[in-house]
């Protein structure tokens, strides 16, 4: 029987019941922020306060499930401080990691907390392994998330030119290919994920109803129309429907979701340390849903690699629950390169 | 993959959309008012979030069924609207079957909404905000209903 390491499952938590899906269903480890500015999710209601965070701690790292923490927007102008304390409280809550993005707050904070683990997080948008073996140098960073740029053959050439644990998205909304460096977001509304923590705010988005259907707007810029029963997606500039030379369509990027059952055993095969799954905006019943799906195609991977096959029900499962119900291998299979 | 019971996607008859939107509309607000109002009271419902819905109107619509839901929250509670405003700061509109499998966690609120099963209409953000809320409900264990399950 050929059993192989397989990567870790790492599982968004916006929540508490979201985080306790996720180390129910079989996460190796859930990644969460705080209620402010300081990670990407900043949204309204998300997020944990500083009783749900020790609750949530306690209760993964209780089960064996490892705890990392997103402390990913860039530190902005005078406000320093902010971040610094959000790594100070993740050092006194005993995290098991921080994913940071700022190469600033990575140095300071290798400074300050030379023993706590470090992540480079997607929004860092290292994509080559120069620049992980940097960040490696220079701020002794033990893991990166890389930014859905990659083809296959081109991740396993980073794991096979760095030592630092290599993490890649497995499943959940694809962003506009360009993470860390998009400037979409802030073109339309003045916010972004790296200064705001959130991309095209909620409230800079209106949904009308009109006789011909949905239309959506971020800032007043009509960015889509759905007709009735339409599959929908996330209301950002990057999955808008434009006018391109006559013609009118996703121009940018079609609302899908990334979903790598597919290629699960050549991600195995590579030596990807972990597998991220996106979301910490949705729901425990989703958590739930994928968490238990990729631990379950996770765990046929490790009885015998020869004999993994994508089951139809993981595949349905899945695509049930993808943004514009539909799903892609994304960068990691580019035919035309 | 087994869950204890499912709730199955259905559309109730037409015929009921039109007899539902004639009969008065009072006892569902008051009911959704009231049972918002014990969620509060026994602290499923976040201090901070709660406070962030003072003074906004909001409409439920069950589609399939006709009925209209409307409230508003002041001073500490949750209070029915006996009057359905035209243009509430948050709408959200879906057949029964979804409302309820949102209830139950069976769905998640983004993949309906994907699915074009859910809509929301007025501040978006208020929708985040109130979604996130339900979301992070620690509801208590359900009893298990035996002729539910599979």
């Amino acid at each position: 029987m050929a059993t192989r390491k397989i990567p870790q499952l790492i599982c968004p938590a916006g929540s508490l019941p979201a985080l306790k899906a996720a180390v129910d269903h079989g996460a190796d480890a859930v990644y969460l922020g705080y209620r402010n500015d300081t990670n990407a999710r900043n949204f309204a209601g998300l997020n944990f306060d500083h009783k749900a965070m020790v609750e949530g701690i306690r209760y993964a790292q209780a089960r064996r499930c490892q705890v990392l923490m997103a402390i990913n927007t860039f530190a902005q102008p005078g406000r320093f401080a902010d971040w610094q304390r959000a790594v100070d409280g993740a050092v006194d809550l005993g995290v098991d990691a921080v994913i940071l993005a700022d190469v600033g707050l990575l140095d300071d904070s290798s400074r300050r907390h030379p023993e706590l683990r470090l992540h480079l997080s997607v929004q860092g948008s290292a994509t080559n392994y120069e620049a992980i073996n940097f960040a490696q140098r220079e701020f002794g960073v033990r893991r990166a998330v890389l930014p859905r740029v990659l083809t296959l053959a081109q991740v396993e050439t980073v794991i096979r030119n760095t030592s630092v644990e290599i993490e890649v998205f497995g499943f959940g909304s694809l962003c506009v290919m360009n993470e860390g460096r998009c400037w979409l977001s802030s073109y339309a509304t003045g916010e972004s994920p790296n200064t705001v923590g959130a991309c095209s705010p909620a409230k800079f988005v209106q949904w009308q109803r009109s006789p011909d259907g949905m239309a959506t707007r971020l800032n007043g810029i009509l960015i889509d129309c759905f007709a009735d029963a339409e599959p929908a997606g996330y209301p950002t500039l990057c999955k808008g429907r434009f006018e391109v030379q006559g013609e009118t369509y996703y121009a940018l990027e079609e609302p899908t979701s990334l979903n790598v059952l597919e290629i699960l055993p050549e991600i195995a095969r590579i030596g990807v340390a972990a597998i991220k799954v996106e979301g910490r905006q949705r729901s425990p019943t989703y958590v739930a849903q994928v968490t238990r799906t990729l631990r379950a195609a996770l765990d046929e991977l490790a009885r015998d690699e020869r004999r993994f096959s994508v089951r139809p029900a993981w595949q349905a499962e899945l695509a049930r629950l993808a943004e514009g119900s539909q799903v892609t291998l994304g960068a990691y299979s580019r035919p035309w390169r | 993959m087994s869950q204890d019971f499912t709730i199955p996607s259905f559309k109730l008859p037409g015929v009921l959309s039109t007899i539902g939107a004639h009969l008065p509309q009072w006892p569902h607000s008051l009911a959704l008012a009231t049972a918002l109002n014990v969620a509060a009271r026994v602290g499923l419902l976040p201090a901070d979030s709660l406070a962030q819905l003072a003074d906004r109107s909001f409409v439920i619509e069950v589609l399939d069924a006709g009925g209209v839901a409307s409230f508003t929250y002041r001073d500490g509670l949750f209070r029915p609207l006996l009057t359905v405003p035209q243009a509430p700061d948050l709408c959200f509109q879906a057949n029964l079957s979804a409302f309820l499998q949102l209830l139950a966690r069976q769905e998640d609120p983004d993949t309906l909404f994907f699915k074009r099963e859910l809509s929301i209409v007025g501040d978006t953000e208020l929708g985040l905000l109130v979604k996130n809320m339900l979301d992070a409900i620690e509801w208590p264990p359900l009893p298990r209903l035996s002729p539910f399950q599979r």
